[in-house]
């Protein structure tokens, strides 16, 4: 249900802007039935710097869609997050961006 | 019990434990700790010393145990080559952290005042914790929470079960401990979103 964002290619972008632009990987944090809502939201807020409110949108959407596109980046950038999650004890993966 | 609340002049996080209720807690950490140390992250059976020692690279493959399994969770879905490589560059470090910090609990209760052994009765522990230190506790509640869980078999939407069964059940028992770790989770959370 959850997607990332997609990148807005202007139509006078070359391609190697495009894949400059474009980022190649996402981390996705999956629902489970222990993390606490309250927790998953700061979690957000600390790690990643996200507004209170952007924060609760992501952890709703792990909530009721069952997983969420958390960050977009690099893969170094993205093994990175994942690991994070993993200390924090969320249930992150990574995956190519589609 | 009340949980963790922030103190509103020094800023610190603070919590009263009974004695029972800090010797469990310590008793979870430490339960933890074993976990997280016992299964080697990377196999030695039978190596050399030498070479065990001058092994530096870690576990490629999904700990065996479901705990351990759902704490180091499996990083590339679809790759198996990739999920290995991640997992030999995250797992040592990623277990010694957690280890850490389930030791930071069981420390931060006996520099409170808990005893080796408890016998006391009517012993009051009361923690006051900086701001980093209670983001550790705070992480390790749900590494707890997670092997009690797993261990337990807790689902989504499964709570009426486990009210149900009888009180002198063993699992009714360890759900309750589950969510009362819960609870002191949800306060802390709160204690440390709480602007100062």
């Amino acid at each position: 249900m959850s997607a990332a964002s997609p990148v807005e290619v202007e139509p006078t972008t070359t391609p190697d802007e495009v894949t400059f632009l474009a980022k190649p990987w996402v981390t996705i944090v999956w629902n489970d039935p222990v993390n606490l809502m309250s927790y998953v939201t700061y979690v957000f807020q600390k790690y990643f710097g996200y507004d209170k409110r952007k924060a609760e949108k992501l952890m709703m959407e792990v909530h009721e869609d069952g997983k969420s596109v958390v960050s977009s980046g690099t893969r170094e950038e993205m093994e990175r997050d994942v690991q994070a999650m993993h200390e924090y004890g969320l249930w992150a993966t990574m995956d190519r961006s589609e | 019990m009340s949980g963790f609340a922030r103190h509103r002049r020094s800023g610190r996080v603070i919590a009263n434990f009974t004695g029972f209720e800090a010797d469990l807690l310590r008793s979870l950490a430490s339960q933890l700790v074993e976990l997280l140390r016992n299964e080697a992250a990377a196999p030695t059976d039978g190596a050399d010393p030498f070479e065990a020692m001058m092994d530096f690279s870690g576990p490629t493959t999904e700990p065996e145990d479901p705990v351990l399994a759902r704490l180091f969770p499996t990083a590339y879905r679809d790759d198996a080559e990739a999920a290995s490589e991640f997992r030999r560059y995250t797992e040592g470090a990623l277990r010694d952290g957690k280890a850490r910090a389930a030791a930071t609990i069981i420390d931060g209760l006996e520099e409170a005042g808990l005893p080796a052994e408890l016998t006391e009765d009517g012993l009051m522990i009361d923690v006051e914790l900086d701001e980093p230190t209670a983001e550790t506790w705070m992480r390790s509640f749900t590494d707890v929470r997670l092997a009690l869980a797993t261990r337990l078999g807790v689902e989504d939407g499964d709570e009426d079960y486990w009210h149900g069964l009888p009180d002198d059940d063993p699992r009714a028992q360890a759900h309750d401990i589950y969510e009362w770790v819960g609870y002191l989770q949800e306060t802390l959370v709160e204690a440390l979103s709480a602007r100062r």
